[in-house]
C-alpha cells in the first residue's frame, strides 16, 4: 500500500514559538502562548487572551530584508517567515529545479492594515499602498516572490479550515502528477476585525480556553502562519531526501447545517473523517491520536465530540485540541495542527489539552491534559470553520 | 483519464446575459468608472424570508448556481467550488465600518458572519443540503480558474461526477472607489469599469444529451514575463496536443492598462483566428474572466454573440476550439481550452 504523500519540510511561527523547534519546545513542556495582546490596539485588549507572534512587524521586515516602503501586511510577513522555514527545513536550494507550486490559505488577508488605513484610503497617499494588499490573494503572492515560486500558484479562503484544504489541494495535486513539489499551509495575523467578529457571537473567552471541559467559555483568537513541503516520491528517491510524514488520508464535507454553527449530529465532521479514513485505507481503530479541532465553544467542542464517537464507535482514540497553546488561529490552524500531528508522530507524543477538568455530561470524552508518550503510526487532524467547511487530514509515520 | 464535460453555464454580467434565450443580443454600453451587474429577479430564484440578508454576492451565486444545476438536470451535485476575489466585500465593509464608527462597541454579528469568501458557497450547500465536497479559492485573477483546476482533477480522477463550479465577486461601495483612485494614478490605468458578476457551470464526467463542451485544459501560473508569454501559450497548446491552427477563438482579458502587452503578443500568434474582447462591456474585476468561459461556450454552442464582442472576425464559422487567455497586471495568467464534445 502506499504511504501517500511525503512530507519533507515544515515552518512555523505561532504564540508559542517562531520555529519548528521553539514549537515542540513549549509543546513538551506543556508552556501556553496564550496572554494579553502587545501589537494590537483594540478596546477589547485587557477583557481578552490571545495568542499573539512575539515579532512586531519591523521586526519580521527586518529579518525578511524588506525595504522600508514595502507594503506587507503582518499576515504576509508571517506567512513568509513560516514559508521560509519550511524551504529551508526541506533542504531546497533551488526551487526552479522541479515544478513547484504554492497553495496558501488565509482568512482575513490583508485586514490588519486594511482596518487601520481604512477611514485614510480615499485621502492619505502614504497609506494607499495597502489598498492593493488587501485581498486574500495578496499575501500569497508575496510569499511566492520570497520563495521564487511562480508556476501555480492560488489561495483558498474556506473560514477556518482554510489550511486543512490547502493541504489536501496540495496532495492531489502531487497524486496526479501536476506537481513536483508542493508548499502548501495557511497565515493570519490577529485583526480587531476578526476579534470583534467573534465578540459579537459571543464566543470569545475572556481567559485561557479550555477545550472539551464542561464549563468551557469560549475560544482565544491567535495569529500564525505554518507550512509543509509536500514532494512527489520520485522526487524523494531522487534527492534521496528524509521524509518527516505522509499525508495519508483526507477528506471535505460540507455540514449544510447553518452559516456558523455546527449541526448537533456533526455530520460535517463525521463524512469529513470517515473520507479521510478511506482515502487512507485505514480502520478508525489504526487512528492513534486524534487533534482536535476543539475550539472550546460550547456548540464545537459538543458537535466534534458526537462526531468523534459515531465515527470511532464509542472507543474514541486518545484525542487532545492544541488551541489552549496557540488560540484558534482560523485559516492557519489546519497548518498549525498539521505541524502538530507531524511532531506528535516523530516525537510519539501526545500534546496535553491544557484547561481541561470537568467532563462534558453529553458524551463522557476525556481529552489527554498532560503530555503523554505513546507510539502513534496514525494522527488524524480536524479543522472546521464557518459556512459548514469540515476537513480532516491524516498523518502517517515515515 | 476521464474527459470533463460542461453541462451548463449560466453568467449574470452587467450585460443581459442570463436570461432566455440565454445569450446577448443587445450590447449595453457603459461610461461609468464603476457598474453594476444587471441583475435578475431574484424572488423567482430565492425564497423572501432568505433573500433580505443575502449581499449581491450571495444571491447572484444562488440564482446562477440554481440555473446552472436547472439546465444540466442535476440536483445534487458531487462537489461545490466557488472562486471570488474579495468575497463578500459588502458585508465586510458593512462591519468594518461599524466596527470603526462605533469604537467596537454594540456589534452584531450578520455582517461579519457573511463576510468570509465562503460564504456563497457554504449558502448554496445549505440551500441544497448538499454535505459534498466545498471549497472556495481566493487569489486575484485566478479565483474561478482555481475552482476550474479543482474540478477537473476530481472529474479526471474519477472522485466526483457532477461537479458545481462558480466565480463570484460583487462590487460593493467603498473598496471600489479606493482601487478606483490608485489605480488611476497609474500611467496607463485600467480604462474598462470595475465591476461584479457571477458565472456558474456544471463540469461532468459523464457526456448526455445537452452537454455544452468539453472542458479540455485549464492552468494557473502566477509569473510569466512578457517576452515569454508566447512561448508559455505554445507550450501550454503543446502538452495538451493542440495545434496553433486549429485554435477557431482567442478570447483575451483586455482592459486597457498597460499589461495589454500580454494580449498583444497572444494576437500576433493568432494572426487569422477569430479574436474577442469582453472587459469593455462587462467591466473588470477578479472573476471576470469566468465571463469568457461563457463566452466560450457559448461559441461552441452555435449561439451568436454580439458584434461588439469580436475585435477581429475574418470569417463566419463554427466553433470547434476556443482558447481563454487572461492575467492581471502580469500576474495570475490563466490559459483554459474549450472544445467540441
Amino acid at each position: 500500500m502506499k504511504k501517500g504523500v511525503a512530507i519533507t519540510g515544515m515552518g512555523i511561527v505561532s504564540a508559542i514559538g517562531n520555529s519548528v523547534e521553539e514549537n515542540l519546545e513549549a509543546l513538551l513542556t506543556s508552556k501556553s502562548g496564550l496572554g494579553i495582546s502587545k501589537h494590537i490596539q483594540t478596546h477589547h485588549k485587557n477583557t481578552i487572551k490571545v495568542g499573539e507572534v512575539g515579532f512586531t512587524n519591523a521586526e519580521i521586515a527586518k529579518k525578511l530584508n524588506l525595504p522600508k516602503d514595502n507594503n506587507y501586511t503582518r499576515t504576509a510577513l508571517l506567512g513568509c517567515l513560516a514559508a521560509k522555514e519550511a524551504i529551508l527545513n526541506a533542504g531546497i536550494k533551488s526551487i526552479s529545479e522541479y515544478k513547484t507550486g504554492l497553495i496558501s490559505a488565509t482568512t482575513v488577508g490583508g485586514m490588519d492594515m486594511t482596518e487601520n488605513y481604512w477611514k485614510q484610503f480615499a485621502s492619505n497617499p502614504e497609506v494607499q499602498k495597502y489598498i492593493w494588499s488587501h485581498h486574500a490573494g495578496d499575501s500569497t503572492e508575496k510569499i511566492a516572490t520570497s520563495l521564487g515560486v511562480t508556476d501555480y500558484v492560488t489561495t483558498i479562503s474556506t473560514a477556518c479550515s482554510s489550511a486543512a484544504n490547502a493541504i489536501m489541494l496540495g496532495t492531489r495535486l502531487i497524486k496526479a502528477g501536476k506537481l513536483d513539489r508542493v508548499v502548501v499551509g495557511g497565515t493570519d495575523a490577529l485583526s480587531k476585525f476578526t476579534i470583534n467578529g467573534f465578540k459579537s457571537l459571543m464566543i470569545l473567552s475572556e481567559s485561557n480556553c479550555t477545550p472539551f471541559d464542561a464549563n468551557r467559555s469560549g475560544l482565544n483568537l491567535g495569529e500564525a502562519a505554518a507550512y509543509l513541503v509536500l514532494e512527489s516520491d520520485e522526487g524523494v528517491a531522487l534527492q534521496n531526501k528524509s521524509v518527516l510524514a505522509y499525508v495519508s488520508g483526507y477528506g471535505n464535507a460540507n455540514d449544510a447545517f447553518h452559516q456558523t454553527a455546527s449541526s448537533k449530529t456533526g455530520d460535517g465532521a463525521y463524512l469529513a473523517m470517515k473520507k479521510a479514513l478511506k482515502i487512507a485505507g485505514l480502520q478508525p481503530s489504526d487512528v492513534d491520536y486524534v487533534n482536535a479541532h476543539g475550539t472550546a465553544t460550547q456548540n464545537n467542542d459538543l458537535s466534534e465530540s458526537v462526531a468523534l464517537q459515531r465515527i470511532f464507535n464509542e472507543k474514541s482514540p486518545s484525542f487532545s485540541s492544541t488551541k489552549a497553546f496557540t488560540g484558534h488561529t482560523l485559516a492557519a490552524a489546519g497548518a498549525v495542527e498539521a505541524v502538530f500531528s507531524v511532531l506528535a508522530l516523530q516525537e510519539n507524543s501526545i500534546f496535553a489539552n491544557l484547561g481541561f477538568k470537568m467532563t462534558m455530561p453529553e458524551t463522557g470524552l476525556v481529552p489527554v491534559t498532560q503530555l503523554q508518550k505513546k507510539e502513534l503510526k496514525h494522527v488524524l487532524s480536524n479543522s472546521f470553520g464557518f459556512g459548514g467547511n469540515c476537513s480532516s487530514l491524516i498523518f502517517s509515520e515515515a | 483519464m476521464k474527459t470533463c464535460y460542461i453541462h451548463s453555464v449560466v453568467s449574470i454580467s452587467a450585460q443581459n446575459s442570463f436570461f432566455e434565450n440565454d445569450t446577448v443580443s443587445e450590447i449595453q454600453e457603459y461610461s461609468d468608472y464603476k457598474i453594476s451587474a444587471v441583475h435578475p429577479p431574484y424572488r423567482d430564484f430565492i425564497p423572501l424570508s432568505q433573500l433580505r440578508r443575502m449581499s449581491p454576492a450571495v444571491k447572484m451565486g444562488f440564482a446562477a448556481s440554481k440555473k446552472a444545476l436547472e439546465k444540466a438536470n442535476i440536483e445534487q451535485p458531487d462537489a461545490i467550488i466557488t472562486g471570488s476575489g474579495l468575497g463578500c466585500i459588502a458585508d465586510t465593509e458593512t462591519f468594518l465600518n461599524r466596527l470603526i464608527e462605533n469604537e467596537e462597541q454594540f456589534l452584531t454579528p450578520t455582517a461579519f458572519i457573511q463576510s468570509t469568501h465562503n460564504t456563497v458557497a457554504g449558502q448554496i450547500a445549505l440551500g441544497l443540503k448538499c454535505k459534498a465536497y466545498n471549497t472556495t479559492y481566493a487569489h486575484g485573477s485566478v479565483s474561478f480558474e482555481s475552482a476550474l483546476v479543482d474540478a477537473q482533477l476530481q472529474v479526471e480522477a474519477g472522485e466526483a461526477n457532477n461537479i458545481l463550479v462558480g466565480g463570484v465577486d460583487e462590487l460593493g461601495t467603498e473598496f471600489v472607489d479606493y482601487v478606483h483612485i490608485v489605480e488611476h494614478k497609474q500611467k496607463q490605468p485600467i480604462q474598462v469599469p470595475l465591476s461584479e458578476g457571477a458565472t456558474f457551470c456544471v463540469l461532468s464526467s459523464e457526456k448526455k444529451e445537452g452537454t455544452v463542451a468539453v472542458l479540455k485544459a485549464v492552468e494557473i501560473q502566477s509569473k510569466i514575463t512578457d517576452e515569454n508569454i508566447v512561448t508559455e501559450m505554445q507550450a501550454f497548446l503543446k502538452r495538451n496536443k493542440v495545434d496553433s491552427s486549429e485554435i477557431d477563438a482567442v478570447i483575451l482579458g483586455n482592459n486597457g492598462d498597460a499589461f495589454d502587452v500580454y494580449y498583444q503578443h497572444i494576437e500576433k500568434l493568432f494572426p487569422k483566428t477569430d479574436l474577442l474582447q469582453y472587459k469593455k462591456y462587462v467591466g473588470e474585476y477578479f472573476t471576470a474572466s469566468a465571463f469568457a468561459f461563457w463566452m466560450g461556450a457559448q461559441l461552441i454552442e452555435g449561439k451568436t454573440l454580439p458584434k461588439q464582442f469580436f475585435a477581429r472576425k475574418p470569417e463566419s464559422k463554427s466553433y470547434k476550439t476556443v482558447l481563454l487567455y487572461n492575467q492581471f497586471k502580469g500576474s495570475q495568467h490563466s490559459f483554459v481550452l474549450l472544445t467540441q464534445c
